[in-house]
């Protein structure tokens, strides 16, 4: 049977004006998004591969991927550990300064990441408040991994502890206490009870520091002291390329960079819906 | 072979959830901790489990002091009210688990564990279930499996916190069957936290009565139920009706009540309170008694008679619908006490329940 409302009416209208959503989406989408990221593989990749391989096997490139990979791979365990840490410590007791706690771990969001690196540039460099007692003791932090490490752990600080939180306030402590009652060890009820419950949220915290950690531009710049082939991790390499109108060099970089970050968004996808 | 409980006393914050709780539980005993919420049944389970600290008191077992063992030493076997069960392991892990977690020198092979396992699933009737996951399981079913899981370790005591509550009524009833040939086939000693009183005077062998973090009452339940020690007892059990009455004698005196059927008290003479539940009053046609009743209504199978005296007390009667056939609104009635309990001094109506709280009201004028 016809439906009783007239085909001319709300419907039509209704249709053109979603059609025209729906493309003013996917045209910003496009040349926001999608178009750049395709340019910079085909610029990458316009001298021809071996070109493109030449680039991204020169010896500063390369340095820069060995070391942003050093500095994802050294702030990871550190940021699970401190971050299953804290949010257990909050989620499971009550004590003075918790709310204090909970601020703080959310406070690298709110602060420009370029500020974190001028902090640490003040309090840690040779004209600044411990640089002395550093100097002393021949410590070197800024303008050498040390001091990129600690700058990345500082941003990347809130995503594990922020994803963990809420799942093991939603769960309570209920299966703690009954894997206690039932004569496990406090690493045991850690291991096979907490661990497990939490692990889904713990990897999607952990993939989306390790992005953040890799692409980090603004605090490390202002650290790392940008010595060649020494201290520059993949995006402060991309930038000098591109300042040195190295263009097939930069989209080379670029594009290495890019290439991680599309697997980390892969990843992260795929582990939303475990997460559910 | 006993647990023995002394002078326990716990606060959160500056409000005292136990005041000074003495009991001791014997070998095999079904004990059930019986009270309203807020009633400090609960955290004196998690006291007993080692989840929970007193503040000042002694808790024993066989003459070990348990407030210097962690809840891991004392082995108990404790059903949380929504089961806890882990959710990431199968009902043949989660009932295992206990046993898994022994230090390597006192666990057993893996063959004996699922021996173990196999046995207690058959004893509690879920064989069937064993490689499914907790998400998977109705209600009653993730009961049983919290109940394995804390047997498999053969606990000293065992536990339940309201081991029913989430379920309903007709699960309600074939668990609580079910619980009580668990515990009088298995041997242990159990002990159970409820609100339902029904749920703590068919299952328990003590029925344990307790109110604003003391305890009012221990006895059998056919005990409590015939001869509640307070007026807390009386009103939780149901006997929500109160009179004032003269004492004189050991006897119970009121105008327009016959009280006969009582037997003497020792309670000293003057004036006291009569606790009545309404299916023990008898109304009985009289011109000259001081009641009248102002309200008839039906319940299918009973009356409910509500009638009130010259001096502005209401009572509520239930009688069997044929017995209150000739029963009009205006009559005057007398009241016939078949049993009841009698409490020294006046009335409290303040600590009535809700429910209840309009079977006695005193009018204002």
């Amino acid at each position: 049977m016809t439906p009783a409302v007239p085909a001319t009416l709300a419907p039509r209208q209704d249709r053109s004006a979603r059609w025209l959503l729906i493309g003013l989406a996917v045209m910003l989408t496009l040349f926001i998004v999608v178009v750049p990221l395709i340019y910079i593989f085909w610029r990458a990749l316009s001298g021809g591969f071996a070109i493109f391989a030449q680039n991204i096997l020169a010896p500063d490139t390369l340095h820069a991927i060995w070391l942003t990979a050093a500095v994802a791979v050294v702030t990871l365990p550190i940021n699970l550990v401190i971050g299953i840490a804290a949010a257990w410590l909050i989620a499971r007791f009550t004590f003075p300064g918790r709310k204090a706690l909970l601020t703080i771990i959310e406070l690298p969001f709110s602060i420009s990441p370029i500020i974190a690196g001028v902090c640490y540039l003040l309090l840690y460099g040779r004209q600044g408040l411990l640089g002395p007692v550093l100097a002393a003791g021949d410590i070197k932090i800024l303008f050498a991994l040390p001091g990129i490490v600690m700058v990345t752990l500082f941003v990347t600080g809130p995503f594990v502890a922020r994803e963990v939180l809420p799942l093991m306030q939603a769960q309570g402590s209920e299966q703690e206490q009954a894997a206690l009652t039932l004569g496990a060890s406090g690493w045991q009820i850690f291991r096979r009870v907490t661990l497990p419950n939490i692990r889904w949220a713990l990897l999607y915290g952990a993939v989306l520091a390790t992005a953040r950690a890799v692409g980090e531009f603004g605090a490390v710049s202002v650290v790392s002291g940008a010595i060649r082939g020494q201290t520059m991790t993949l995006p402060l390499q991309i930038e000098l390329l591109f300042n040195d109108l190295n263009t097939v060099g930069a989209f080379a970089a670029a594009s290495t960079l890019t290439l991680i970050a599309l697997v980390v968004l892969i990843l992260k996808t795929v582990l939303e819906g475990r997460t559910r | 072979m006993s647990l023995v409980i002394s002078h326990l006393a716990r606060r959160f914050g500056a409000t005292p959830v136990l005041r000074g709780i003495e009991l001791e539980v014997r070998q095999g005993e079904l004990i059930a901790l019986l009270g309203p919420s807020g009633s400090g049944k609960t955290t004196l389970l998690r006291i007993i489990a080692g989840l929970d600290w007193p503040d000042a008191g002694g808790l024993s077992f066989d003459g070990t002091d348990w407030l210097q063992r962690s809840a891991a030493e004392r082995r108990i076997g404790f059903v949380f009210q929504h089961y806890a069960l882990f959710p990431h392991m199968t009902v043949r892990d989660n009932i295992a688990f206990g046993l898994t977690v022994l230090p390597r020198a006192s666990r057993p092979g893996k063959a004996q564990i699922a021996a173990t396992v196999d046995r207690l699933l058959r004893f509690l009737q879920i064989d069937g279930l064993a490689d499914r996951y907790p998400a998977e399981l109705s209600g009653g079913q993730r009961q049983r499996v919290a109940l394995g899981r804390a047997m498999a370790i053969e606990p000293r005591v065992l536990l339940l916190d309201e081991p029913f509550g989430a379920l309903d009524a007709q699960v309600r009833r074939d668990l609580r069957r079910w619980l009580r040939g668990v515990h009088d086939s298995a041997g242990t000693t159990t002990i159970f936290v409820t609100h339902d009183q029904e749920e703590a005077f068919e299952l328990a062998d003590r029925v344990v009565v307790m109110n604003g973090g003391v305890i009012e009452q221990i006895g059998q339940p056919d005990e409590i139920y015939d001869h509640p020690a307070t007026p807390f007892v009386a009103r939780f059990l149901g006997l929500t009706v109160e009179l004032p009455v003269t004492m004189r004698a050991g006897r119970a005196e009121a105008a327009g009540l016959d009280l006969s059927g009582l037997p003497r008290r020792a309670i000293p003479d003057g004036s006291a309170t009569l606790f009545l539940r309404p299916a023990d009053i008898q109304p009985v046609s009289d011109p000259a008694a001081p009641f009248r009743v102002t309200e008839i209504a039906s319940t299918g199978a009973l009356l409910r008679i509500v009638a009130q005296n010259d001096a502005g007390c209401w009572i509520e009667a239930e009688v069997p619908r044929r017995g209150g056939r000739d029963l009009r609104v205006g009559q005057r009635i007398g009241l016939r006490i078949v049993a009841g309990q009698i409490f020294p001094g006046g009335t409290v109506p303040a600590a009535l329940p809700a429910a209840t709280s309009r079977t006695l009201k005193e009018t204002r004028s």
